[in-house]
C-alpha cells in the first residue's frame, strides 16, 4: 500500500452549533495502531461518529481522506463498504432482527455480493470460537437485551467478520470485567495486521496493556494536545489527565 | 454448528416488483346474474329467491335491512363516504360451486392462477380450499380423510341448504342482526363465505384456506363465515383477500362468527390485501367456552379504510383469547384496527399484540377494548400495541379502552409510537447496509413478533406485501 490509510486534516466538528472538535489532524498508515485518550467530553466519540458520517455531527472545516480520497460527502454505508468500521460505545438495539441475519447481510454488503451460506457459517463459527461465544448468541436479536459486555463482544465479533481496513474502536473496553477485556483484546489482536489500521479510543490504559499501540495521543477540548509512544499512556495512568490539562490551560492563558 | 435461520428470500432482493398493487388486474367476464345497483326489500327478496332459502332466513334478512336503515353511520373510526345506491349487492359469476378445479370456468381459473392459489393446494399445504368470486363461492374442496371424520367445509349458502339444523342453531347467535350498521347490512344481503364444522376431538393438522376476490366494479362483497369447533377439536382457517383497482370504490363488509366449545382450539388468520379503493368494514367475533383457545391473526395491508376489531368473548373459566395483528397504511389509506376482549368468567386470559406501520402519509389507529365483568376474578389480560412511522407525513393514534369491574385481576397495557430511529439507521448503515435495506430490516424486525406466528408460506407472503408497500414510498 502506498500512502496512509486515513488522513484527518485540521478537522472541525459541531453538534447543534456547538463546536466540539477544534482543528484535529492525525494520520494512520496500514499496520499502525493509534490510541486516542482523553477525559470525558474531550471529543473522542464525536470524532469516532463523524468518521463514519453520523448525521448528527456537522463538519465545519478541514477534511478526512481515506485511501487518498475525501470521504466527507459519503453516506455511512458508503464509508463502510470502502473499508471503515466503527465499534460503537453504545451499540443500538434492533429488536426482531437476529444477529445471524444481520451479520450475513453486513458481510454481503461489505463484499458487494451475497456470501454463500456455507462459507458464512464457516467464518461465523470460526470467529465465534475465537471470541469464546456460544452460537446461541447469534440467534438473539441485534443488541436486544444484551449486557454491556455482550454488546462489546458483539462489536468485536463484527470486527472479525467484516475485516475492515480501518477499525475505530470507541471505548470497547468500558464496562468489561477482566476476563471479557482479555477476550475482546485478543479479538482485536487477531484482527491487527500489516494491511490494516486501528484507532483505539479509550479513557484508560488497561486495554492498551493487551493491545500495545504504536502511537498514543491525548485529546483535550477538541484538539490533540500531546502525542507520543506507549510511555505516554503509562504516564497518564500514573499521573492522571490533570497535569497535561493544566499545562494546556497555562499555555492558552500565557 | 451454526445453521441459517429462517429467512425470507424475497426480502433480500430489493425492488422485486415496483407496482404499488400487483393484483390490480380484472377480467371482463359477463356475470351470469347481476342485480341492478341499489338496496331495497326487493333486492333482498331476490337474493333470497335466487338462493332458494328457507322462509326464516328471508325474514331475518328483511329484519336486518330495517336495522340497517334505522341505524346511523358510525361517528367514530374512519371517514366513510359510501353511496349505498351505487353498489351491486349481488353478482353471480357461475351457477355452480365446483368441487373439481377443472370444472371452474376458465376465466375464473385464470384469475386464481394469477394469484397463485391452486399451487398451494397442489403442494398439499392445505387441508381444504374455498374460493369466492364476487358474491358466491365458485370452488371448494376438502381432503377426503377429513370429510370422513365428519369435518364440514363448504360455502355458507350450501351449508344452509344441506345442514339447516346445525346452521340455524348457531347462525347469527354471536353477532345478532342489530349488532351494528354493517353487520345488519351483511345479514340483509349476505352471500358466500365459509361454513366449517369440526366434530368433537378432531384435530385438523394443516390449515383450511379461503380466497376472496372482488371482480365487479361498484361491487359489494358480503360473505358470511360461521365456524363451529366442537369440544376438544382444533382448526386453523386462513383467508386471503384481493380486488382489482377501479376508479370507484367497492365495499367489503363481512361477518365472521366463531364458536369454540370446551377445550377447542381455533386460529383464524387473515391476510387482507384489498386494492386501495375498497372499504373494508368487517365484524369478527368469537365465543370461547371452558379452556378453549381462540386466536385471531390479522394482517391488514390494503383497502382505503379498514375498520376491524376482532373480538373474543371468554364465557367460561380457563378460556383464552388472542389477537395478533399487523396493520400497514400508506398514502390515502387508513387502517383503524384493533381488538376486543370480554372477560365474562373467572380465570380467563387474553393477549392483544398489535403492530402498525404508517408509511408515506398513511394513517393507522389502534382501537381496543378490554372488559372484565364483576366477579370474573383471576383474569389476566396483556395488551401491547406498537406503532412505527416511517416519515413525518404519516399519522398514528391509539384509542385503548379498559372497563374493569373486578378488583382481583392482572391487567397490563403497553403502547409505543415511534419513528424509525436515527441511531438504528446509523448503526445498520455503518455496517454497509443502504438506507433502504436498513429501513426494511428495522420494519421486518418490528413486525417479527407477529410474523413468527404465521405458517412459513404466509410469513413469506406477509413480509413480501409489507415490502411492496414500502417500495412504493421509499424504493
Amino acid at each position: 500500500m502506498s500512502g496512509p490509510l486515513l488522513e484527518i486534516d485540521n478537522l472541525q466538528i459541531s453538534v447543534a452549533d456547538l463546536q466540539i472538535v477544534k482543528g484535529l489532524s492525525l494520520t494512520i498508515a496500514a499496520g499502525e495502531v493509534h490510541a486516542m485518550m482523553g477525559p470525558n467530553g474531550s471529543g473522542k466519540s464525536t470524532l469516532a461518529n463523524t468518521l463514519l458520517g453520523h448525521p448528527r455531527y456537522t463538519v465545519t472545516g478541514g477534511d478526512v481522506r481515506f485511501k487518498g480520497d475525501s470521504i466527507l460527502g459519503l453516506r455511512p454505508d458508503e464509508r463502510s463498504r470502502l473499508g471503515l468500521f466503527l465499534a460503537m460505545q453504545y451499540p443500538t438495539d434492533v429488536p426482531g432482527v437476529s444477529m445471524i441475519n444481520f451479520l450475513r447481510r453486513a458481510m454481503s454488503a461489505r463484499r458487494g455480493e451475497e456470501i454463500p451460506v456455507k462459507e458464512y457459517r464457516k467464518e461465523l463459527n470460526e470467529v465465534l470460537g475465537r471470541l469464546q461465544m456460544d452460537e446461541s448468541f447469534v440467534r438473539r436479536y441485534v443488541n436486544d437485551g444484551f449486557s454491556g459486555g455482550e454488546k462489546k463482544r458483539a462489536e468485536t465479533l463484527q470486527l472479525g467478520l467484516l475485516n475492515p481496513e480501518l477499525a475505530i474502536m470507541d471505548e470497547t473496553d468500558s464496562g468489561l470485567d477482566i476476563d471479557a477485556l482479555r477476550i475482546v483484546a485478543e479479538g482485536i489482536n487477531e484482527f491487527r495486521s500489516e494491511s490494516n489500521g486501528i484507532l483505539l479510543i479509550t479513557h484508560y490504559q488497561r486495554l492498551l496493556n493487551y493491545v500495545r499501540p504504536d502511537f498514543v495521543h491525548v485529546l483535550a477540548d477538541g484538539q490533540i494536545v500531546e502525542s507520543g509512544d506507549f510511555s505516554l499512556a503509562e504516564r497518564l495512568e500514573a499521573e492522571g489527565y490533570d497535569p497535561i490539562l493544566e499545562r494546556v490551560a497555562e499555555g492558552a492563558s500565557a | 454448528m451454526v445453521t441459517e435461520e429462517r429467512s425470507h428470500p424475497d426480502l433480500q432482493k430489493p425492488g422485486v416488483v415496483k407496482d404499488d398493487y400487483q393484483f390490480g388486474f380484472h377480467d371482463d367476464a359477463e356475470a351470469l346474474v347481476k342485480l341492478p345497483k341499489g338496496l331495497s326489500a326487493e333486492v333482498v327478496n331476490t337474493i333470497s329467491d335466487l338462493k332458494n332459502e328457507p322462509e326464516w332466513m328471508r325474514k331475518l334478512r328483511l329484519r336486518a335491512l330495517e336495522h340497517f336503515h334505522a341505524r346511523p353511520m358510525p361517528n367514530w373510526g374512519g371517514e366513510i363516504d359510501i353511496d349505498f345506491d351505487d353498489i351491486h349487492y349481488f353478482v353471480r359469476a357461475t351457477d355452480r360451486d365446483e368441487e373439481s378445479w377443472d370444472d371452474v370456468p376458465e376465466y375464473i381459473k385464470d384469475t386464481y392462477d394469477k394469484l397463485g392459489i391452486p399451487e398451494a393446494e397442489k403442494k398439499g399445504l392445505l387441508a381444504g380450499v374455498g374460493a369466492q368470486y364476487d358474491s358466491e363461492v365458485v370452488y371448494h374442496n376438502i381432503r377426503e380423510d377429513l370429510e370422513e371424520k365428519g369435518v364440514l367445509f363448504l360455502s355458507t349458502d350450501q351449508a344452509l341448504q344441506e345442514h339447516e339444523e346445525i346452521f340455524k342453531e348457531h347462525y347469527s347467535t354471536i353477532i345478532p342482526a342489530n349488532d351494528n350498521k354493517f353487520a345488519a347490512l351483511n345479514t340483509a344481503v349476505w352471500s358466500g363465505g365459509s361454513f366449517i364444522y369440526v366434530p368433537k376431538g378432531v384435530k385438523v393438522d394443516v390449515p383450511l384456506q379461503a380466497y376472496f376476490r372482488i371482480n365487479t366494479e361498484n361491487m359489494g362483497q358480503f360473505e358470511r363465515t360461521l365456524i363451529i369447533a366442537d369440544e376438544g377439536s382444533e382448526i386453523h382457517y386462513v383467508e386471503g383477500c384481493t380486488a382489482p383497482i377501479y376508479s370507484s370504490d367497492s365495499l367489503h363488509s363481512a361477518v365472521v362468527e366463531i364458536i369454540c366449545k370446551k377445550g377447542a382450539n381455533v386460529r383464524y388468520t387473515t391476510i387482507q390485501n384489498w386494492s386501495n379503493n375498497v372499504y373494508n368494514l368487517v365484524t369478527k367475533r368469537a365465543v370461547a367456552y371452558e379452556n378453549a383457545v381462540m386466536t385471531w391473526v390479522d394482517g391488514n395491508l390494503g383497502s382505503k379504510l379498514t375498520m376491524k376489531y376482532p373480538a373474543v368473548y371468554l364465557m367460561e373459566p380457563g378460556a383464552h383469547g388472542e389477537v395478533l395483528s399487523i396493520a400497514s397504511a400508506s398514502g390515502g389509506q387508513h387502517q383503524d384496527a384493533g381488538a376486543k376482549m370480554v372477560h365474562a368468567a373467572p380465570n380467563t386470559t387474553s393477549v392483544i399484540n398489535s403492530k402498525s406501520l404508517a408509511i408515506d402519509g398513511g394513517r393507522t389507529s389502534y382501537r381496543g377494548l378490554v372488559k372484565i365483568y364483576e366477579g370474573a376474578e383471576g383474569c389476566k389480560s396483556n395488551v401491547r400495541c406498537d406503532a412505527l412511522m416511517l416519515d413525518d407525513k404519516s399519522r398514528s393514534d391509539t384509542y385503548p379502552t379498559m372497563e374493569i369491574d373486578e378488583k382481583h385481576v392482572d391487567i397490563t397495557h403497553e403502547a409505543t409510537v415511534s419513528k424509525v430511529g436515527e441511531e438504528q439507521l446509523f448503526y445498520l448503515m455503518s455496517r454497509g447496509l443502504t438506507e433502504d435495506e436498513s429501513t426494511k430490516l428495522i420494519v421486518n424486525g418490528f413486525i417479527e413478533p407477529i410474523i413468527k406466528q404465521l405458517p412459513m408460506e404466509y410469513a413469506v407472503e406477509m413480509n413480501r406485501l409489507v415490502e411492496l408497500q414500502m417500495e412504493g414510498s421509499i424504493g
